[in-house]
């Protein structure tokens, strides 16, 4: 009796310093933490948290500026518009490899997919924060219907997309596990998931940009249009592709340790190959845009200082990344093409809190003034986003994500 | 200038009701109920498979008949915000920090609040300097409201009588409501950690029910506001700026504007130059996300027939592959 449970607690033990402390006894372990991006991650905690908590104590108003004319803020600017598109990392690389036969892709896959799922995930943690009584989250699914409301399709597509994500990284956790009955259930799922995971982010993506169609007189002209809804989806693509790049780039440079060999070597070329993918869908992205332009013949407010901003936007921070790509591919550079990723998704962001903050109700007076947010409120912000590159870190230490688990080499 | 009356009937076609002026007791022959307006449209739906015509009858609401409404006329208040005052008290809203006589909060231009269903703002005219013009302000209740629109947990609701209402045990506090709403009516209390919901006149929607009518009508000393049937309002305000030509400008604001208001306005002076938001399109909001919609139900059903046939098409490429590999070797065996 006493010896079983003795051997229990001896395999538990092991367990968790295996999966847990990546092998360490808890003071090694502990050592290893104390590095300079740790104490000012520890930092920004110190300070966000407590304000999160404060929030629900207190209400918003202690966080936010959001006020009855400015409803939305940061954490939805960025948090939500911003994030959702960058996240769309999983099904466009799933899709790509999956489903068009991108098999060269197959290193990064995984790491598309778990960037995607954290990036949702995150996106309803910022929502959470954002939503007066966050504990009714669930009430579009189960107690009243808004179904001529797009923000109920955003709701329940973001709801299944996160579970089909889920699902999809499954053998990632499996194999980390090592549960290999449940692994192989969800392997054989992949294909209906990654096609549930094509139909769900069309149809959120775009929705996003649709939730602003219901607000014609406060988004600014240049950036409203009735082609919103594919503007959002199309940059999504190659936001998702530039996203994948800076991604990998982090990864492969920090935690180069925890990388597969076949992950470092394919690197290179395949960051060549998703930079020309998204210069192409850059470049699809720019032609619509310009098309809205001229179908709501808007060419005239050009020439205002909200558009100035807007070809600081469309030049500086769309079309130049995918000059700059296509120069990066031509010339086989990896870090011109990194480059290019890295002000793609910045650019992508941009658009997102110009139209959800920073030309949202252009028109009234002293608007500048309410669009600079709080200390507090940027404060939250940070602390959220150090929460998702430490939960991502603490995944890509321990599950098999750069690298292919020995035992599963098989198949994927 | 007409006086609004102290009593309306709801309903024209059914006999006066004689216990409590309750109009809207029993649905009486001619008047819809919103059950079976639901049942007229579905068999609309239903009919519309086999007639186009019926489809496009069932693709356009033109509003609840016999709803209510209520009619501002800009150039009688005299800004006494004696319907503020009695909004507060019929609405059990929180005192105000100035009282309602003090004209200091003209000062400053103000908002509906949290704390207040309705403000009244004052400007100076700009035809004689030394006069001013007042604006009440208020939700406007629309005939295709934009924040029942945006709503995803349908807590508002356009009522057959006019009011649009707000129901907080529904609401998770997403907001979209006041991003969608035209007119920035929706306000939100930031300040409750646990009970946050949003503030916003009601048209005194169970006064209105029980055949009252709202306490700003009632109350209005000059009777700048006109409560009745909207269509009544809407021959009213054409009859009056017909007839005072130089006293109004020819424009009734909420007969277009957002696909039609309850709320309607008429004023001497361009509404521009009073505060009410001009860019607002003429048609409800809930056209503009009609078409994305539509689009909706079409990717559900193409996108995996689509998709589903890339992979198929996929495997067979690689299953010829593979094929031509093995016959490759098999001759390659038989060869050598």
């Amino acid at each position: 009796m006493a010896n079983g449970t003795i051997a229990r607690t001896d395999n538990f033990r092991s367990w968790f310093m295996e999966k847990l402390l990546m092998g360490m006894t808890w003071p090694e372990y502990m050592r290893t933490l104390i590095t300079p991006f740790n104490v000012i991650a520890a930092g920004i905690l110190a300070i966000g948290l407590p304000l999160i908590a404060m929030r629900f104590y207190i209400g918003l108003s202690l966080v936010t500026h959001s006020s009855n004319e400015y409803p939305w803020g940061l954490f939805l600017g960025w948090g939500l518009f911003g994030g959702v598109p960058l996240s769309a990392t999983g099904f466009v690389m799933a899709t790509a490899y999956y489903i068009f036969g991108f098999k060269r892709y197959h290193p990064i896959v995984r790491l598309a997919v778990l960037t995607g799922l954290l990036g949702y995930f995150f996106a309803v943690v910022y929502l959470l924060t954002d939503l007066g009584r966050p504990w009714r989250i669930y009430y579009p699914m189960g107690v009243a219907f808004g179904t001529a409301s797009v923000l109920f399709l955003v709701a329940w597509h973001v709801a299944t997309y996160l579970t089909v994500q889920l699902v999809e990284f499954s053998p990632a956790v499996l194999e980390w596990l090592k549960s290999r009955r449940v692994r192989r259930w969800a392997l054989r799922v992949t294909i209906g998931m990654t096609i549930a995971g094509i139909i769900l982010s069309t149809l959120h993506q775009s929705a996003l940009g649709a939730m602003f169609l219901l607000a014609p007189g406060k988004v600014h002209p240049l950036w409203f249009s009735s082609y919103i809804p594919v503007l959002y989806l199309s940059s999504s693509v190659y936001a998702a592709l530039s996203m994948v790049i800076v991604v990998s780039t982090l990864s492969a440079r920090f935690l180069k340790d925890k990388c597969g060999k076949t992950f470092l070597s394919s690197l290179p070329k395949l960051t060549l190959g998703l930079g020309k993918g998204a210069a192409i869908a850059i470049y699809v992205y720019f032609a619509i845009k310009v098309i809205a332009l001229t179908h709501d013949s808007n060419w005239h407010l050009l020439n205002t200082g909200y558009g100035y901003w807007y070809l600081v936007e469309i030049f500086l921070l769309v079309l130049a990344p995918a000059l700059i790509y296509s120069i990066g591919f031509k010339k086989r550079s990896v870090n011109t093409v990194r480059f290019a990723a890295f002000l793609a998704v910045f650019g992508v962001v941009m658009n997102r809190i110009n139209i959800a903050i920073i030309t949202f109700n252009w028109n009234l007076p002293h608007h500048f003034a309410h669009i600079i947010p709080p200390w507090k409120e940027v404060a939250v912000v940070l602390c959220i986003a150090t929460i998702h590159v430490l939960v991502f870190r603490w995944i890509l230490n321990r599950m098999p994500v750069l690298r292919e688990e020995s035992d599963y080499e098989d198949a994927h | 200038m007409a006086k609004t009356p102290e009593k309306h009937v709801v309903d024209e076609t059914s006999s006066a009701p004689k216990d409590g002026g309750n109009g809207l007791k029993e649905a009486a022959p001619g008047r819809i109920s919103r059950r079976c307006f639901l049942g007229t449209v579905t068999a609309a739906g239903a009919s519309a498979l086999i007639s186009p015509s019926a489809l496009n009858a069932a693709g356009e609401f033109a509003g609840w008949p016999n709803r209510f409404g209520m009619l501002t006329d800009l150039t009688a208040c005299v800004g006494c915000r004696s319907c503020e005052k009695a909004c507060n008290e019929a609405n059990n809203l929180p005192n105000p920090s100035t009282s309602f006589d003090d004209p200091s909060v003209f000062n400053e231009v103000r908002r509906p609040t949290a704390k207040a269903y309705t403000v009244v703002n004052r400007y100076q005219d700009p035809k004689d300097k030394n006069k001013f013009v007042y604006r009440k302000i208020q939700c406007n209740h629309c005939n295709e409201p934009g924040c029942a629109t945006a709503c995803p947990i349908h807590a508002y609701n356009k009522t057959p009588e006019g009011p649009v209402t707000y129901n907080e045990d529904l609401c998770f506090g997403c907001r979209y409501c006041m991003t969608a709403c035209p007119f920035y009516v929706p306000a939100y209390d930031y300040d409750s950690a646990l009970e946050p919901k949003i503030v916003k006149c009601t048209m005194c929607y169970g006064r209105v029910k029980a055949g009252g009518i709202p306490a700003c009508a009632e109350t209005c000393p000059t009777g700048a506001i006109t409560f009745g049937k909207r269509e009544d309002l809407l021959k009213l305000a054409r009859e009056k700026i017909t007839k005072n030509p130089d006293r109004y400008i020819d424009h009734i604001y909420g007969e277009k504007e957002a696909g039609g208001t309850s709320w309607m306005y008429i004023s001497g002076v361009p509404f521009g130059q009073l505060g009410f938001p001009t860019n607002i399109p003429n048609k409800p909001l809930v056209e503009e996300t009609k078409g994305f919609l539509s689009a909706v139900p079409l990717v559900l059903t193409v996108w995996p027939a689509l998709f589903g046939m890339c992979y198929a098409a996929l495997r067979h490429r690689d299953e010829v592959e593979e094929e031509k590999a093995k016959s490759k070797k098999n001759e390659e065996e038989k060869n050598g």
